[in-house]
């Protein structure tokens, strides 16, 4: 049996004694989802204030304590996301360009652009709550700022058990291999079934005893106050809104010059 | 399927959202009064095991990941309510942080990939499983076609969004051949595997189906 679920997104977490890992997590919460959306709202054929979403994001990265490589080694997960804009360039219409002989849309090259690029923020955005707030700091967060319920009580337990499964998954592989399993074609794909369906199960009683570990300490159907967290302060508000506040200039300028 | 920021236009994003919200708020509200407490551990787990799912980690053939979608699964064993609860909050995770779909365009992914399940999906689970035998295998083979279809109506779906409000230089059509093309192989998948995947949990636990609840209700 594996261990517990003690350590959610501790692999994302850099521990550290600065202002941002001390702010409350639903400032930090909502600023990076405004972020993100800010950036997702740049039009798509200007890419100045991508430099300005930079210098903000390497600041708060700064303050953090956060290194650039670890922040930036965060974009691997997005390759298999993002890599069917290759594609853009030759499927959009209009203008085009040759390169190397080929020609390619200029229309789709920067449409691909600006998907890789807002994308790479989001992730980054999001790279610097993750390292500056534990996993179930950012659940309390969004409790906070009046998610319903019943979300965050799923996200709450999703990212408690998702490292967990993992390591059933890899064991579960580990005993297909052993005994020679490899199932690689589609039709193998019931050994593929049976072992997804053998980790449904898995979860699924595990998602039983946890239950009834938590109902034998007394849980009726909702977490006590103690871990939801303090309201934050006017002043922590303020300056959380700051960095989202800078991205809204930034985008608005580039639409009124647009 | 999972629509990155930037692919579709505003307007069709935030009414994505609209209805993404009001299908959800739907979803809550019925999930009320049945939500037992154990619910949701369960539900937690469920969303835990969909995302590590969703992961691209089953080879299947030559140069294609196995990328199940999960939103028949996720409806045939949870039910039509918390069935798209539990796929949204996937969809909101891989979005965050895992860049796989756009955070703008998270109303329209759920739609796509949450709603259209529960929606189309699970009435033809329900719908097959009153017109073909009561067995576990065709109680199988109804979530299978459910799951095929769920994927193909979301793969139409994607592609009249884009028709409406693409916000790219690639011709509607062009996307529309490209996506119902791609995913109806896709779908075939899903379906295959959801419906094995059902087929498997039938066996090992068949009081976990809820669609082939009435199974054991029945020989009990």
């Amino acid at each position: 049996m594996s261990g517990a679920a003690h350590n959610p997104g501790a692999d994302l977490l850099i521990p550290a004694d600065t202002p941002l890992h001390r702010a409350a997590p639903q400032c930090k919460v909502a600023a990076t989802a405004l972020c993100v959306l800010l950036v997702a709202c740049t039009p798509r054929d200007i890419f100045w204030p991508y430099l300005g979403y930079g210098l903000v994001l390497a600041a708060a990265a700064y303050t953090a304590q956060i290194p650039a490589m670890t922040l930036l080694r965060r974009l691997v997960v997005e390759i298999p996301f993002v890599f069917f804009v290759v594609l853009l360039p030759f499927l959009a219409t209009g203008p085009e360009v040759r390169v190397l002989g080929v020609p390619l849309s200029i229309a789709g090259l920067e449409s691909a652009a600006s998907i890789v690029l807002k994308a790479s923020f989001g992730l980054l955005a999001t790279g610097v709550l993750a390292a500056t707030t534990p996993l179930p700091e950012v659940i309390t967060g969004l409790e906070r700022l009046r998610v319903p319920k019943i979300f965050t009580a799923v996200a709450s337990f999703m990212v408690r058990y998702v490292e967990v499964l993992n390591s059933e998954l890899n064991r579960l592989r580990t005993a297909r291999a052993c005994r020679g399993g490899d199932p690689r074609w589609l039709w193998q794909a019931r050994d593929t079934a049976m072992c997804v369906g053998a980790l449904f199960v898995r979860a699924f009683e595990r998602g039983e005893r946890v239950y009834l570990a938590m109902a034998s300490r007394g849980y009726e159907g909702s977490l006590p106050t103690t871990l939801t967290g303090e309201p934050a302060t006017g002043t922590a508000w303020l300056t959380a809104f700051a960095p989202p506040a800078v991205f809204a200039a930034l985008t608005a300028t580039a639409w009124a010059t647009a | 399927m999972h629509i990155p920021d930037g692919f579709v236009n505003a307007p069709v994003s935030i009414a994505g959202g609209v209805v993404a919200v009001a299908g959800l708020a739907v979803c809550s509200r019925n999930l009320g009064p049945s939500l037992r407490d154990r619910d949701i551990p369960l539900a937690g787990l469920a969303a835990a095991f969909f995302l590590v799912l969703e992961a691209p980690i089953f080879p299947i053939g030559v140069g294609t990941g196995g990328h199940l979608l999960g939103g028949t699964l996720a409806v045939a064993l949870l039910g039509p309510w918390l069935g798209p609860v539990v796929i949204s909050v996937v969809l909101v995770v891989q979005a965050l942080f895992a860049g796989d779909g756009g955070v703008t365009a998270l109303g329209v992914n759920a739609v796509n990939m949450a709603l259209i399940p529960a929606v189309v999906g699970y009435p033809l689970i329900l719908g097959l499983r009153k017109l073909l035998p009561r067995t576990k295998t065709w109680v199988a083979v109804s979530c299978g076609v459910a799951g095929f279809v769920s994927v193909a109506a979301g793969s139409v779906l994607y592609s009249l969004e884009y028709a409406i409000g693409g916000a790219t230089a690639v011709p509607a059509g062009t996307v529309a051949v490209t996506t119902i093309g791609t995913y109806s192989v896709i779908a075939v998948f899903e379906g295959l595997v959801t419906g094995l995947i059902v087929a498997a949990l039938l066996r090992l636990r068949p009081d976990l189906v809820r669609v082939g609840r009435h199974l054991t209700r029945a020989s009990a």
